[in-house]
């Protein structure tokens, strides 16, 4: 083995190497194009990855919703098919007395499930719209966009009922020209006179749309006359706790409170946003196996083309290695020079490949900035699996190396230089 | 330096046992320059792949330089091709992307010699055949004869006992045989030891003794009076 540390080695191989350029560009072509393909099937499905983790941040991970239906089992002298209505004062009891919730937030709504849409006017226009009270940590479950100038509601907001809202891009293009200011603007809902505070876009899909009103939840409490209704409320457990269990704790406490039967299973739904969060990483897990089963089996394809130009090669070269083995040439030297030759063009192969895959990742990034309408984010290769690649690529250059090397070796001189 | 005794050779065609030497003697001086002719079938090449260990005998000795060559492995028999032995082909072998001074300095390479010594060493052979100008030159630029010479100096410059050349001149003209065969002689008169393959009689004469091979049998060996190349050479 000390002859791979040798200059000279290294002298003849890259003589041979270079004195064949075309044999040496082709050679090449099949392993780049694999760990070309390899670097950006990776770094895109990383970009997804990142992506999706930057919307459903760790808060939203750990989230649920709950909202009040109607019992399927008669209970307490209650008949079944009694409407629960979830109020303010569940939220404070559950609040004092669930440890595991981090946050629990109302939320009221209009112009969804039957109720009616509030009318929004501006200047000679109209349309009918769902408006939404919230608190100002909505925005971390449902994350919006907010365009420049603009805010969501804040704490004051909720403070002082102030009479402000937050309008949908889709609204915003409706009722506006376009460039025209809509921050400061004052429109009406429901014949009140409301401030124009900010404009979101949603960044992920979610029933808000493009197209709803956003008020302080206090102020939604006066003007649609909600007393302590609430439409449903949204709860984050603490970081340390299964949001499963607490769906059922909190599911339990419930049905005690408003006198339900315990086994009813339709007198709360509740959509739990861990669970399909974790639906979406398996499922992104599962495309990350398919793109290392897919690299992976690039990168074999290009090797295989590698050991099979080198065989082609070792035919064509014949009469060079029987001159070499006339000359003095052992067995192992012949099969060391066929199997460094293999993993040279292998190893630089997949750093051409390699660097170009990272170039143009790099410039997808550039390219997408950071636009919200790409599920794209920050696509790169991990610096281990970019590593491990190139290692497993020289470790196959070597073992595809062996068929030709060995060819070479059964080649007798003698055959060799009869050969014409 | 060379001693055979009963060497017998026979090659497997099929069913059919095609015995090509049958109970070869023979022995080389130091110094000698012998010529080995026979038609083509008589065994004049197995005999000389034999003694360039290229192929191996079925049976009978082999010494040479008092060394026994039996049994060897391969990368035994490539070490001792590589001391002992310097090959001069008909169609010269030499590598096509290896400028002359690259061809002769590769026996040198496989001795392990470092580089500058190779290059010097290579580009002192490569004057000695008068090609020191087309040192950098591939094969394909130049002629039949060129390439012989180099295909000459590559085979010298291990500094080989014995110089084995199968049909020197088998693929160049007369004059251009005359210049190779005036190389030849002259490498002969500083001492080396050659054997020359041939079936041309005028290449043959050249030599200082002549073997004639038949149907695997040596049927004539005799000293010659030495007709010298160089009167042919302009």
């Amino acid at each position: 083995m000390k002859f791979i540390f040798e200059k000279d080695t290294w002298q003849e191989i890259y003589g041979a190497i270079r004195k064949n350029k075309i044999r040496t560009v082709i050679t090449v072509i099949g392993v780049t194009w694999g760990v070309f393909l390899f670097v950006i099937l990776l770094g895109m499905a990383k970009g997804l990855d990142n992506s999706f983790r930057s919307q459903f941040n760790d808060f939203a991970t750990n989230t649920m919703f709950v909202w009040g239906q109607q019992t399927s089992i008669p209970n307490g002298g209650f008949k079944r098919g009694r409407r629960m209505q979830l109020t303010l004062d569940d939220v404070a009891t559950l609040e004092s007395q669930v440890d595991d919730i981090e946050y629990i937030t109302p939320r009221n709504v209009t112009g969804q499930w039957g109720t009616p849409p509030g009318q929004f006017v501006r200047g000679s226009k109209s349309g009918a719209f769902k408006v939404f009270g919230d608190y100002p940590t909505i925005d971390k479950v449902s994350k919006k966009k907010i365009f420049d100038g603009g805010r969501f509601i804040n704490e004051e907001d909720i403070k002082y009922e102030r009479k402000v809202c937050v309008i949908g891009e889709d609204i915003y293009k409706q009722f506006y020209d376009k460039d025209e200011e809509a921050i400061g603007d004052f429109v009406r809902i429901n014949g009140i006179y409301f401030k124009v505070i900010g404009v979101y876009k949603p960044t992920q899909s979610g029933f808000e749309g493009d197209d709803s009103i956003f008020l302080p939840f206090t102020t939604f409490q006066t003007i649609f006359n909600q007393g302590k209704d609430i439409s449903w409320m949204v709860i984050t457990a603490k970081q340390d706790k299964n949001i499963v269990n607490t769906e059922a704790t909190i599911k339990t406490m419930l049905k005690r409170m408003h006198n339900v039967h315990p086994d009813d299973t339709q007198a709360f739904g509740s959509f739990n946003l861990g669970k399909e969060v974790a639906k979406v990483s398996g499922f992104l897990s599962g495309m990350r196996l398919i793109t290392y089963i897919v690299g992976i089996a690039t990168l074999i394809a290009g090797v295989i083309a590698i050991g099979n130009v080198l065989l082609i090669t070792v035919k064509e070269r014949t009469r060079e290695i029987g001159v070499r083995r006339a000359l003095g040439a052992t067995p192992a030297e012949v099969r060391g020079q066929i199997m460094l030759e293999s993993v040279l063009l292998t190893f630089v192969a997949g750093l051409i490949g390699f660097v170009f895959g990272t170039l143009v990742l790099w410039g997808i990034n550039t390219a997408i900035g950071n636009n919200d309408d790409i599920p794209i984010l920050n696509p790169s290769v991990d610096f281990f699996a970019a590593i491990g690649a190139l290692l497993s690529i020289v470790l196959l250059g070597t073992l595809i190396g062996l068929i030709p090397a060995q060819k070479a070796v059964s080649i007798k001189p003698i055959e060799a230089l009869r050969e014409e | 330096m060379i001693e055979i005794k009963d060497l017998h050779k026979s090659y497997q065609m099929g069913s059919n046992s095609l015995h090509v030497l049958k109970g070869i003697d023979f022995s080389v001086e130091d110094g000698e320059l012998v010529a080995i002719m026979g038609s083509s079938g008589s065994g004049k090449s197995t005999l000389l792949n034999i003694l360039g260990m290229l192929d191996e005998a079925d049976s009978g000795s082999y010494f040479l330089d008092n060394v026994p060559i039996k049994g060897l492995n391969e990368t035994k028999a490539a070490q001792y091709r590589n001391k002992f032995l310097g090959f001069v082909f008909q169609s010269f072998n030499l590598i096509n992307y290896k400028t002359a001074l690259e061809n002769v300095a590769l026996p040198l390479y496989y001795q392990r010699k470092k580089r500058k010594e190779r290059t010097e060493t290579a580009m002192s052979y490569l004057g000695k055949v008068g090609l020191a100008d087309w040192a950098t030159h591939l094969p394909s630029e130049l002629s039949g004869g060129q390439k012989q010479r180099v295909a000459i100096a590559r085979a010298l410059a291990a500094d080989p006992k014995v110089l084995l050349a199968d049909e020197p001149t088998g693929a160049l003209d007369s004059t251009t045989s005359y210049e190779v065969m005036d190389i030849i002689q002259s490498i002969n008169d500083e001492g080396k030891t050659i054997l020359v393959v041939t079936h041309e009689q005028d290449i043959a004469d050249m030599c200082k003794r002549i073997v004639h091979l038949k149907d695997g049998v040596i049927v004539e060996d005799k000293k010659v009076e030495q007709v010298r190349a160089s009167q042919y050479v302009g």
